[in-house]
């Protein structure tokens, strides 16, 4: 089925990571495989069964002014520094109508895994020890998961609808289709789209840990994370995010925007089999990539890179190869892929927004950054797994694919193609 | 019991850790709403705040009436007496 809708490209990007506090940083460090995990030090770790995590870089309070950060839950604050720099790094300056743009015809999507739980956690704490009369004002401002997306069209003064999907893990991906979608349906002409995340928090961490998610791994927290290898034994949990300017390719060309690359297409689908295991054969993970590449008038053949969810859980990584090469066949072990949570942990809400826009770098720059602890690649990963050194793509145009997927069965697959 | 100037100051230390706005700049005469832009949500934390710092009881029905930071000093004052 093709189609005729607006193409849609990417104008402005945001980011604050693990790795880096903007952009330009993040990309250097996935190209460098430097990893952003850690040993935590916050004093309540110490009863933990995990205590190593991936925290931003950047802490926001080096970034936002005292008054306005205590106003958002860390997950709203990722969000408005992430798009401060996408919007600038689109070329718009000021709110929607200072930048010349039609407020109406703004969008803003900002995804969350699990929104803002370490506000409604401090807030709960807060009211044990001194009562109700405690309890911030500010609490569910902050804490409702559609807080970021809400301050971020407040920011930008978005007026063409501000949304929130929440499907765990694959949610900053869903963000991005589901942006795609109100361009293509003629909804908004610009539209801020991604996610955040910001757990890094004792509940947690124990309850992932608790369902086995987390690697119980205590030394050397770098090489912790390691999708695709024999010895890996669950995720890390990271925080961050980031936000990406979209727009219609009309609009785009018309403002002689730069442009990153295409979106063109996304895939979705359910599991319908278990709320946190992975269907083993990878059934509905081939659904959203046939989908995908329908919805974006792509063939397998087209697809040069995919950058894959690969968590590190053994499971997990396991059936996206299986997905991989059932869709790819032959041609799989020829394709470079590679696994970002291998240096920046796990996202959650914000995961498929930083993988995505790692895969618009890797299409911009043609390097594809390598996966970090790939020691000894597991019999049961059949894969051209990138590692060491970045790899070069082919110039010309290109395709790849970006995989998401999240606890409940969610798949989120995105097609993004070099113009 | 605080003194007048010692209710303004110690709201204006307040006024400042929420809303950034200087300490020098919350006097008598300024609206909380129109002058300070202190929004409904501020507010509550203002008035949680005092209530804290001066020990008294500000009822939520009564906040609507403190217009002014004067209006607020004369409530504490008062209810502190």
């Amino acid at each position: 089925m093709s189609h005729s809708q607006a193409r849609v490209v990417v104008t402005g990007l945001g980011a604050t990571t693990p790795v880096g506090g903007d952009v330009a940083s993040t990309w250097e460090s996935l190209l460098a495989g430097r990893s952003g995990v850690r040993k935590l030090t916050q004093e309540w770790v110490a009863d933990l069964p995990v205590q190593i995590g991936a925290p931003v870089a950047v802490d926001p309070s080096e970034v936002l002014p005292r008054v306005e950060a205590r106003r958002l839950d860390r997950s709203a604050q990722f969000a408005i520094i992430c798009a401060r720099q996408a919007w600038a790094d689109a070329g718009f300056s000021g709110k929607a109508s200072e930048a010349g743009l039609d407020p109406d015809r703004v969008g803003v999507v900002c995804a969350s895994g699990i929104g803002g739980l370490t506000t409604l956690l401090s807030n709960y704490d807060q009211m044990l020890a001194s009562g109700p009369r405690r309890v911030s004002p500010l609490a569910i401002p902050m804490l409702m998961p559609n807080s970021p997306s809400a301050n971020v069209s407040i920011e930008l003064q978005a007026q063409a609808g501000a949304h929130t999907p929440v499907s765990a893990c694959s949610s900053g991906a869903e963000a991005l289709a589901y942006a795609v979608d109100m361009i293509r349906l003629g909804r908004a002409d610009v539209v801020v789209a991604g996610g955040t995340e910001a757990v890094i928090s004792p509940l947690p961490i124990a309850a992932f840990a608790n369902m086995m998610a987390l690697s119980k791994r205590s030394d050397d927290p770098t090489a912790v994370s390691r999708p695709f290898d024999k010895n890996r034994d669950g995720f890390v949990l990271g925080e961050g995010g980031a936000l990406m300017v979209l727009e219609s390719a009309e609009h785009a060309a018309a403002r002689g925007a730069r442009v990153y690359a295409e979106i063109a297409g996304s895939g979705m689908s359910a599991d319908a089999h278990h709320i946190a295991q992975p269907e083993p054969t990878g059934r509905g993970v081939i659904t959203a990539i046939r989908k995908a590449l329908t919805d974006a008038g792509l063939s397998p053949d087209d697809i040069a890179h995919v950058n894959c969810h690969a968590t590190s859980t053994p499971t997990g990584d396991a059936a996206e190869s299986v997905a991989l090469n059932a869709v790819f066949g032959d041609r799989t072990p020829s394709i470079p892929v590679t696994a970002p949570k291998s240096m920046i942990g796990h996202l959650l809400g914000g995961a498929g927004a930083v993988e995505s826009l790692a895969t618009v770098l890797t299409l911009h720059h043609g390097l594809v950054p390598p996966t970090a602890n790939v020691d000894d690649v597991d019999d049961d990963i059949n894969l051209d797994i990138v590692r060491g050194t970045p790899r070069k793509l082919d110039d010309g145009p290109l395709a790849a694919l970006n995989d998401s997927f999240g606890f409940g069965g969610h798949n989120v697959v995105l097609a993004f193609r070099r113009t | 019991m605080a003194s007048t100037e010692e209710i303004r100051e110690g709201l204006a230390e307040i006024v400042n850790e929420i809303t950034g706005v200087p300490a020098e700049d919350v006097q008598i005469d300024k609206s909380f709403t129109d002058d300070l832009d202190i929004d409904s949500l501020s507010m509550v934390e203002v008035v949680v705040a005092a209530e804290e710092k001066f020990n008294v009881k500000i009822p939520d029905e009564e906040v609507k009436n403190l217009a002014t930071v004067g209006d607020a000093v004369t409530f504490i004052e008062k209810a502190g007496s």
